[in-house]
């Protein structure tokens, strides 16, 4: 198990090295520079910027200190917000984010395997196809759409109502979480029904349950004890992806609700062309993706443990 | 009392969150953005500008009407070469030191420094020897202004500078406290608790992204003017019908709307407002060889083709948004009256007629040249896009001419602009401060802001005319003259001039809307009870 661990832990530095590296010479390619904007500075400023971010150096130098900082754990200064660090950005901005993506999924989850696991035993009846409208409608409308009308929505609400039952946006209260975490789990709780339920259905043919059924079990005992739990794998398996997107922020969903998460300093860090905080955002953001693959790996190994046997495939 | 004034509110307001609460003097807003950066030596954005201008103070500042009135200085003098300031007893920090004028000179010269490397290093080119400086070429303590006492500021000139007093109260000529940048470093301005106020508010929360409060400065010289206790920028998104529902929802006191919003809020029956931007749009041509549009008969053509009036009305449909026939904006003032009466452009022969005349003069000019292929080049916003189209289709019904637009992300399409990579752009300009050589100086040989690269003898005299002379007269002889060069040589084809539709929490009053400086500006604002 350790050497399991290990071997991933090498893997998972050298994804992240391909991943930093990649962006960085991507991000250069991309025409004009954090400077590039409206108001034309003078060359001589231009000279003064440039000299001071160390853009006037050759790339393959600038690709060195960066990765020399990179490894000291130092993305340096926002090219927009010149006085702060994007360590700092990170440090103030990944705990909003992490906390609306945590509520999310957990809707999320909990509504997948409800509802998933609900479609599948009422199969082809009436309540199966109300939730397969529903995710294909979740699935297919954009989050932008559903945002808005969320929010809509809770304007007429507290307009009907005659007080504030929701906030319309911002950040600060626990009431602020609740209608921007469903909104951003919408479409991970749409795609876990889906894949619940065709798991379910897979399970509940499969012969263990016959079995568990002729030891004279209850319906309800089968599917909690036996079919669940083997139900449960896909979608644990999608969950070390799924909780790194989510967490880390949904740029659409930050901008409607106001919410001070990474997510919007991830999308406009690259709309400004501002170099350190791309950096720093897509490397924070690759190497938690690749920690939570791994954990969910490790998880998976734990709740089934014919994965612990086969120890060919690593990654 | 207060029951009955909640009813009323109640009554206005079916479920009014309180955006404007006239008991705790408080009004809650939004910020479109996270202020970028807070150091005023260094911003350029207009949400910068904003804050910065409730919670800093320059030598003069702004009245109710953007015009410079006594602010850190009680007393000045403005002369052919130079200026003096002389500043207030009680003009004080929010730490409770006075503001002398080393404060100003430390402020204007970190600006100047090279390493600082300041976007707005130029505003202070009319000091003597600050563009010197600012290129490396001289030390920084050449520079032309100096503290006589702590309360007295000396300015030389580098030449002439009739508008120095619209500038020096523009954020960059902000004070800053040595001190205190010094003790912070790059951190500066960076939190609420990592600078010094000298304005009427002061930053009392600041949570990234999310929440900038301001707070009444008591220590400021005229705080007993200030008639509000607290402006709440409670929420941070440009998203405007995020914004729109805020303010439906009674939790913010205004909001600027779009097409959407507009038709929403007609409907709602809310009155809207409406205020000059102070943008201007316009095409402009390249005169870089090898271009077609280098040619004077194909530019007029063109000009003849695109009557501003008619895109107005057919593509941008928005109401109150002005046909603009002149770089100079309607709204600025001349000697008297506005400018558009006072000095109105010359009149331009529109028609297809008119056009096809002086492209075929074009055509014979150009005899072997490509005038058949012309590049737009336009950012890929969905109003730009949509009119660059408009002008495609006119240009390629009218003159027979095959037109490819080019339509980039912001950045790129500055890249193309600065490569001179177009024969057409669609470009736009906001003032920097409020005189007209703001635009005036635009197309000026060397303006970095020339992506055109039109030069013209006739023009940069005026420029420097409008730049250097202390006759009023003589100044708007000279706007004049570039006006009409624009009319008569078409540098560019001016288009629309932006306004910007709002509403407005009925109870919040005094709130200005200026083309320059802070917007919206709540300095003057007070709540009605």
């Amino acid at each position: 198990m350790l050497r399991y661990i290990a071997n991933r832990l090498l893997s998972a530095v050298i994804t992240i090295w391909f991943i930093a590296t990649a962006t960085f010479f991507i991000m250069h390619a991309v025409p004009g520079d954090p400077f590039s904007q409206e108001k034309a500075v003078s060359e001589d400023i231009r000279k003064n910027l440039e000299a001071r971010y160390g853009l006037d150096k050759p790339l393959i130098q600038q690709y060195g200190i960066f990765l020399g900082n990179m490894v000291q754990g130092d993305f340096g200064i926002s090219y927009v917000q010149e006085n702060r660090e994007v360590n700092d950005i990170i440090r103030e901005h990944f705990p909003v984010s992490a906390t609306l993506g945590v509520v999310s999924l957990l809707i999320a989850v909990f509504a997948a395997v409800l509802l998933g696991a609900m479609a599948a035993v009422f199969r082809d009846r009436w309540q199966d196809n109300v939730v397969l409208i529903a995710v294909v409608a979740a699935i297919s409308v954009p989050s932008f759409v559903i945002a808005a009308l969320a929010q809509l929505a809770i304007v007429k609400i507290n307009s009907t109502l005659g007080w504030q039952l929701l906030p319309v946006a911002g950040w600060g209260r626990v009431s602020h979480i609740w209608v921007p975490a469903l909104v951003l789990g919408l479409g991970t709780l749409a795609y876990l029904t889906r894949l619940m339920r065709s798991s379910m259905l897979e399970v509940m043919s499969a012969d263990f349950s016959l079995t568990a059924k002729s030891k004279g079990l209850t319906t309800w005992q089968v599917f909690y004890r036996h079919q669940l739990r083997n139900a449960l794998l896909p979608v644990v398996t999608e969950l070390g992806p799924t909780i790194a997107a989510i967490t880390t922020g949904g740029f659409v969903v930050e901008l409607v609700f106001a919410i001070p998460g990474m997510g919007r300093y991830f999308v406009e860090a690259v709309q400004h062309l501002d170099y350190t905080v791309i950096m720093g955002t897509t490397v924070f953001y690759g190497a938690f993706l690749v920690l939570m693959v791994l954990v969910v790996d490790i998880l998976y190994g734990w709740i089934d443990p014919r994965i612990r046997l086969a120890k060919g495939g690593l990654l | 009392m207060l029951v009955v004034f909640s009813f009323v509110l109640c009554a206005a307001f079916v479920n009014a969150e309180n955006s404007v609460d006239a008991e705790r003097g408080r009004v809650v807003s939004y910020l479109s953005t996270e202020p970028p950066n807070l150091d005023s030596a260094k911003s350029t954005d207009i949400i910068s500008n904003t804050v910065l201008s409730h919670v800093m103070e320059g030598l003069l500042q702004a009245d109710a009407n953007g015009r410079p009135v006594a602010g850190m200085a009680e007393r000045w003098e403005l002369r052919n070469d130079g200026a003096s300031f002389w500043l207030r007893k009680d003009a004080k920090w929010s730490d409770g030191k006075p503001v002398t004028a080393h404060d100003f000179v430390y402020a204007w010269k970190k600006a100047v420094n090279p390493e600082t490397a300041s976007p707005y290093a130029f505003i202070l080119y009319p000091i003597k020897n600050a563009e010197q400086i600012n290129q490396g070429n001289m030390p920084l303590d050449t520079m032309g202004v100096r503290a006589v006492s702590d309360r007295e500021l000396q300015v030389v000139f580098e030449n002439r500078c009739p508008y120095f007093l619209s500038l020096v109260k523009s954020m960059t000529y902000f004070p800053q406290r040595q001190d205190v940048v010094e003790r912070y470093g790059r951190a500066y301005a960076a939190d609420a608790d990592k600078m010094v106020y000298n304005g009427r508010f002061t930053i009392s929360k600041w949570v990234h992204s999310a929440r900038l409060t301001l707070s009444k400065n008591d220590l400021y010289w005229n705080a007993s003017g200030v008639r509000l206790k607290e402006i709440d920028y409670a929420y941070i998104t440009s998203d405007l019908s995020a914004n729109f529902n805020l303010f439906k929802n009674g939790s913010v006191a205004h909001t600027l709307l779009d097409n959407n919003a507009m038709e929403d809020a007609i409907a709602k029956g809310y009155a809207l407002g409406q205020f000059a931007t102070g943008s201007i749009y316009f095409l402009e041509f390249n005169f870089a060889e090898g271009h077609v549009t280098q040619n004077k008969h194909y530019r007029k053509a063109l000009q003849a083709l695109l009557d501003p009036a008619l895109l107005v009305n057919k593509v941008i449909g928005r109401p109150g948004t002005r046909a603009a026939y002149s770089i100079f904006p309607s709204y600025l003032n001349a000697a008297k009256s506005t400018f558009a009466q006072e000095l109105p452009p010359k009149p331009v022969q529109y028609g297809l007629s008119q056009a096809r005349e002086l492209f075929e003069k074009a055509k014979q000019e150009l005899a072997d040249e490509p005038w058949s292929e012309l590049l737009i080049l336009t950012s890929d916003s969905a109003h730009a896009k949509k009119q660059a189209q408009y002008y495609q289709y006119l240009i390629e019904q009218g003159l027979g001419i095959n037109v490819r637009i080019n339509s980039l992300s912001f950045k790129q399409y500055i890249q193309e602009m600065r490569a001179g990579k177009f024969d057409i752009a669609l470009a736009g300009w906001g003032p920097d401060f409020d005189d007209p050589i703001t635009y005036g100086d635009l197309f000026a040989s060397w303006n970095p802001n020339n992506r055109g690269k039109y030069v013209n003898p006739k023009y940069d005299a005026a420029v420097r005319v409008a730049q250097n002379s202390l006759d009023s007269a003589a100044r708007f002889t000279a706007f004049k003259t570039i006006q009409d060069i624009i009319t008569e040589d078409v540098p560019i084809i001016p288009t629309y001039e932006r306004f910007d539709l709002y509403v407005e929490h009925p109870s919040l009053k005094g709130v200005t809307r200026l083309p320059s400086g802070a917007d919206p500006d709540l300095r003057h604002a007070w709540i009605e009870e």
